[in-house]
């Protein structure tokens, strides 16, 4: 089976031997694009399916089970049933700002893809800063969810809005310096760089229990960064209706809706890579017959098996905490895990410096 | 960046585009009103917030900009060894000094 590493070498070489130089790039630009939305949508149908059969057993119940194969065309459906429902605009709203919103946001979580490890030399957009540019990037979304809140012109927008903004601008800081202890490790910034490291044995295992606490830090910082249950403060649907984004039905919702869910494979993908060591497979020691069978599974496998691991840990979170009242979880944040992670920061430095990881 | 901000723009766009020759459109004048639960809204919203708000995203610009100057530190943390130690150290013992002081003033406690 050709690996996708393969795959996009052949295609490169394909368009530069067939083309002069610029439309090859530009050729290449345009089946880089159509690979993007492609993997968004799908993403997002898979994820949203995913969702609602993990819920359904978490509870003991079937899920949806009609629509296509044992219920997988489900999502499909809802998608085309948003498609052909009327996207309201309410009369008292901003309207500039209010049609902004939903661009804003997705093309933030679109931002995101480019950095990201799929496979084996399979990535965008390998750029040397690639850590501090998914922590730049990801700080944009905020401003496209104030933006959805203020707009609308009501009241439970306006609170869901402000609400997801102070959660996710303060357990950005947590999540930051969760990654920051990595990258002291590793001692670089670039995303491939950070998985070479990782070639003797995942951080996670490396690092001594310093590593274990940020892991445990970083998943709870990102499953509050992407509103996720038992942080879903902004859309507490029993209180708030649906948080910032009341007002939006149609297909504006459905990019709300689509960009969620991408933020959610995104974050859970990074943690992957600094973590669980990216499209690297797992070895042990100097068992050499049982490494080499781990080589032989692709390296996009590895990847995809440990992202939707994380994601299916995070789903696993919203069935088993209840949510949180916004003081709490401020008080969580600023009072627990911040002088933590700061600590936290301190041990692993002191671990690197003296070399206690293997 | 350029492609996929592009990218992006495509998406949404054409979505939207797609769903508004698709989806069938009437017009009335409850429809525009805000979605407050059915019950008449009352003012509008864009009002005097509370200030809560304000202080936590005023702490968080200290500790993020605190967050980017860690960044270039961390890269070379290993290579400098103990100097790199001492310094953090400094630096966190600062921090947590003002950290402590908003702590103090109460700008952690919720209204």
């Amino acid at each position: 089976m050709p690996s996708l590493e393969e795959i996009s070498k052949s295609v490169h070489d394909l368009l530069t031997t067939a083309l002069p130089p610029v439309m090859a790039l530009l050729t290449g630009f345009l089946i880089a694009g159509l690979l993007v939305i492609g993997l968004f949508t799908v993403l997002g149908l898979v994820l949203v399916f995913m969702e609602r059969k993990v819920s359904a057993y978490m509870q003991i119940r079937v899920g949806p089970n009609r629509v296509g194969f044992k219920g997988t065309a489900q999502t499909l459906a809802d998608t085309l049933k948003l498609v052909l429902k009327e996207g309201l605009t309410p009369s008292g709203s901003d309207k500039f700002l209010f049609n902004l919103a939903p661009f804003l946001v997705l093309i933030t979580s679109m931002l995101l893809m480019a950095p990201i490890p799929f496979a084996r030399n399979f990535q965008m957009w390998d750029l040397n800063i690639g850590v501090l540019y998914i922590t730049a990037i990801s700080s944009i979304s905020v401003i496209g969810i104030l933006m959805a809140g203020w707009s609308s012109n009501n009241k439970y927008s306006l609170l869901g809005a402000m609400r997801s903004g102070a959660q996710i601008v303060s357990y950005e800081l947590s999540a930051g310096m969760a990654i920051l202890t990595v990258v002291v490790l590793s001692g670089s910034l670039k995303i491939s760089d950070i998985i070479l490291s990782q070639q003797n044995g995942w951080w996670i295992f490396k690092g001594h229990i310093p590593v274990i606490i940020s892991f445990v830090i970083f998943i709870i910082a990102v499953t509050a960064e992407t509103n996720r249950a038992p942080f879903d403060m902004a859309e507490a649907e029993s209180e708030l209706t649906a948080g910032f984004h009341t007002e939006y039905s149609g297909m504006k919702f459905a990019l709300f809706f689509l960009a969620e869910y991408v933020n959610i494979f995104i974050v859970c993908a990074i943690g992957a890579v600094l973590f669980l060591g990216g499209w690297m497979p797992f070895h042990i020691g100097s068992w050499g017959a049982f490494n080499r069978v781990m080589d032989y599974i692709p390296s996009s496998v590895w990847f995809m098996s440990k992202t939707f691991f994380l994601i299916f840990v995070i789903m696993w979170f919203r069935w088993t905490f209840p949510r949180l009242r916004i003081d709490q979880l401020l008080n969580l944040e600023w009072k627990y895990l911040l002088p933590i992670s700061l600590f936290n920061l301190l041990l692993v430095t002191l671990v690197a410096i003296m070399g206690w990881y293997f | 960046m350029i492609l996929l901000i592009l990218c992006g723009i495509a998406f949404a766009g054409g979505g939207i585009m797609l769903s508004n020759v698709l989806a069938r459109s009437t017009k009335n004048k409850v429809k525009g009103e805000a979605y407050e639960c059915g019950v008449p809204t009352i003012g509008k919203s864009w009002i005097q917030f509370n200030v809560g708000y304000y202080l936590f995203a005023l702490l968080f610009l200290i500790f993020d900009v605190e967050l980017v100057f860690l960044y270039p530190w961390a890269v070379v943390a290993k290579q400098s060894g103990w100097i790199a130690f001492v310094e953090i150290l400094i630096f966190l013992f600062i921090l947590f000094l003002g950290f402590l002081y908003a702590h103090k003033k109460g700008a952690l406690k919720w209204m």
